[in-house]
């Protein structure tokens, strides 16, 4: 199965490396949220707990732009048969979706948190927020990976797509939004930076299990016929 | 399976352990020293969110069910289960509301957990039926739509554990609800309210069962005896059919 | 001791919804014949050949193909099928190279085997251009060998020869045709010419099978007749 996944994951790299359909359209987004963040708070700064807000908001809504067109290219060029007809594992296509998504979300996080940072964080962050705060992004990414792409396969198939990715996803990431504003609202505080409170981090930790478990047992209905 | 059956003496039943609870909890349940009256919404707002929250864990079941058998009527039994619980989820949070609003003097309170964590649910099992919608073949429509049913089951107690971590950490709860310290004067119409809304919840199950069993026989019998043409082609719906055999 | 027949069907049924696209389709085909299914367009040649592949489940009947009952032992036989269906199933934003090298991958079949087919299909020079700049008999000549690649013993032939002229036809032949020495189950529009390749006959109206019999003992009225 690790021959498959690695076949599946550099042909999703390569196919948005040539075509990209995701990640310069999130990347673009974040940074364009961000400025509307600016003027609909009228704040040229923000830090602590709407810092985190506003960083979470931004890449979520990013994610959703991403997540509608995970699956959009396989479906329009009948390649999910292509993978089928193989001999393999249909997990080894949620592994490699779900990394390949990991991928693009660590890349946009490259633009827009240098941007956020730049753009409307107050306080600096010193080096062990920075690095907690690149936990609590893996952490964050993971789940919104394994969420993201069990609902862009249950989407893909339908007519309305794009509404309803959103709308699928986001209750159901409901805990890693939670979690993660809550987590990095002290990095990113004015008066002292404290540490990510434990808590959050289970609680992601714990989600990305969850989900990562449930994607594995459901996702063989949602490409098998 | 007959859903039909005993269906007027479980309505009678419900109607009188409905009655009773709420008679209950108006004259014999005490009056909160600080929510006043208001506070008896408690007995209809609780027991139907437990309820509520019991029929999609019963769906969840349900649709895994289906995954493993592909029967169509464990199909329908979760999407009428659910289709049902949101129609009762809607008036959770109109209580829900109301009771806020008694309490904190606001529509909607944040620094309620499990309301929020509610509203979270609702959300989500809110696009159940658009999900159906669009997707046309039914097969698939069936099996996706107990993906999600699974995939949301599992995911109401994360939530809640979630939101709770999360709002305990600033706000201690401030209600207090269901089992965890109710003075006997006030378990004992709840139980009571709780046995009702249950009830209510399986009569409705029943009937909407049954209806549509109903529907699907007439038209199975239908093609039989006039042919495949007389029935028109159902169109697309959200609602799962019980297919050719039945 | 004969060998056992690489395609058994019986009883086999497969619904859309409330519509029937195969019904009660039983047959049997031994090891290196061709069946031919003939039939008008929604008669559910494509379905039949689907539901082989494994890529669609029997909704009744029984299904064998290479001994293995389908859809539960589906995955015992997937390695062993090739379906040339009517999408090409090829990223049109990859090379011709690279679609065949990620099936090879896949398939866990060695890497030089796509230039080997390439060349064989005429499609060297060509093999290092995005899909989405071929014409659609190049594009047919690549899906046949994504087809062939894993050198399956059963071939799903869905009008294989779409698009390709004569002098690409003659270059797929030896691949696809009932030289090659495959199980094939190839659909047709044609009477004589499906008829002249078969050792089966499969003729579907409307879902239902409408005949079934050696090819030897079928004239090409008959195939005509499914049309009316």
């Amino acid at each position: 199965m690790k021959a498959a996944v690695d076949a599946l994951l550099r042909k999703e790299l390569r196919l948005e490396l040539r075509a990209p359909q995701a990640v310069p359209a999130m990347a673009l987004f974040s940074v364009t949220t961000l400025v509307v963040f600016h003027f609909a708070l009228q704040r040229g700064q923000v830090e602590g707990d709407l810092a985190s807000g506003v960083l979470w908001v931004t890449l979520l809504f990013a994610a959703m732009l991403g997540t509608s067109r995970l699956f959009v290219a396989d479906h329009e060029e009948g390649g999910l048969d292509g993978f089928l007809l193989a001999p393999v594992d249909r997990t080894a296509l949620l592994v490699a979706k779900a990394l390949a998504m990991f991928a693009f979300l660590a890349i946009v996080e490259l633009v827009a948190v240098p941007a956020f940072a730049l753009l409307l964080l107050g306080p600096t962050p010193d080096a062990s927020a920075l690095a907690q705060l690149v936990l609590v992004l893996a952490l964050a990414d993971a789940g919104v990976a394994v969420t993201g792409t069990l609902v862009a396969a249950l989407a893909v198939q339908t007519r309305a797509r794009d509404l309803l990715v959103p709308l699928l996803a986001l209750p159901l990431l409901m805990p890693v939004v939670i979690a993660a504003a809550k987590g990095t609202t002290p990095l990113l505080a004015a008066a002292g930076t404290g540490d990510v409170g434990a808590r959050w981090l289970v609680i992601l930790g714990l989600y990305d299990l969850v989900f990562g478990l449930i994607a594995y047992a459901v996702f063989d209905f949602l490409v098998e016929d | 399976m007959l859903y039909g059956t005993r269906l007027r003496a479980l309505a009678i039943a419900t109607a009188v352990t409905l009655t009773a609870g709420f008679g209950l909890a108006f004259f014999y349940a005490p009056m909160d020293a600080d929510q006043g009256f208001m506070q008896k919404i408690f007995y209809v707002h609780v027991p139907m969110a437990i309820v509520t929250l019991g029929g999609f864990v019963f769906a969840g079941i349900m649709a895994i069910k289906h995954l493993r058998t592909r029967e169509a009527k464990y199909d329908l039994r979760a999407y009428v289960a659910i289709h049902l619980s949101l129609v009762l989820g809607a008036g959770v949070l109109i209580t829900g509301s109301i009771w806020a609003k008694a309490s904190w003097g606001h529509w909607w309170v944040w620094e309620e957990p499990t309301l929020v964590s509610y509203l979270v649910v609702f959300l989500l099992y809110a696009t159940y039926q658009p999900l159906r919608f669009s997707i046309e073949d039914p097969e698939r429509q069936a099996r996706y739509a107990s993906v999600f049913a699974v995939i949301a089951g599992a995911f109401v107690p994360l939530n809640f554990l979630a939101v709770r971590l999360a709002e305990t950490y600033t706000h201690p709860r401030v209600f207090a609800t269901s089992d965890g310290g109710l003075p006997a004067k006030m378990q004992f119409p709840f139980l009571v309210c709780l046995i009702g809304m249950a009830a209510l919840f399986v009569t409705l199950w029943k009937y909407e069962m049954a209806s549509k069993h109903t529907s699907s026989q007439l038209r199975s019998l239908r093609r039989k005896l006039a042919g495949d043409d007389a029935v028109a082609p159902q169109g697309r719906s959200a609602a799962p059919s019980l297919g050719t055999s039945s | 001791m004969a060998a056992a027949p690489a395609i058994e069907l019986a009883g086999l049924t497969r619904r859309y919804g409330e519509r029937v696209a195969l019904r009660d389709v039983t047959l049997s085909l031994p090891a290196g014949a061709t069946l031919v299914v003939f039939g008008p367009n929604g008669a559910g040649k494509s379905t039949l050949l689907r539901v082989l592949s494994t890529l669609l489940r029997p909704h009744a009947g029984v299904a064998r193909v290479l001994g293995r009952s389908l859809p539960d032992e589906g995955w015992a036989v997937r390695g062993r099928l090739g379906l040339l269906g009517h999408a090409p199933l090829l990223y049109r934003d990859l090379t011709g190279r690279e679609n065949l090298v990620f099936h090879a991958r896949l398939h866990r079949v060695a890497l030089d085997r796509a230039d080997e087919l390439l060349e064989r299909v005429g499609l060297t020079a060509r093999a290092g251009d995005k899909v989405h700049t071929y014409s659609r008999g190049m594009v047919q000549r690549l899906a046949v060998c994504r087809a062939v690649l894993h050198d399956p013993e059963v071939l799903l032939l869905d009008e294989p020869r779409a698009n390709l002229d004569p002098a690409a036809r003659e270059l797929v032949e030896p691949l696809i045709g009932a030289a090659s020495g495959r199980t094939r189950v190839v659909t047709s529009h044609d009477p004589a010419g499906g008829l002249a390749e078969a050792d089966l006959a499969l003729g579907l109206r409307a879902g239902s099978v409408a005949l079934v019999a050696a090819a030897r003992e079928v004239h090409a009225e008959q195939i005509g007749a499914l049309y009316r």
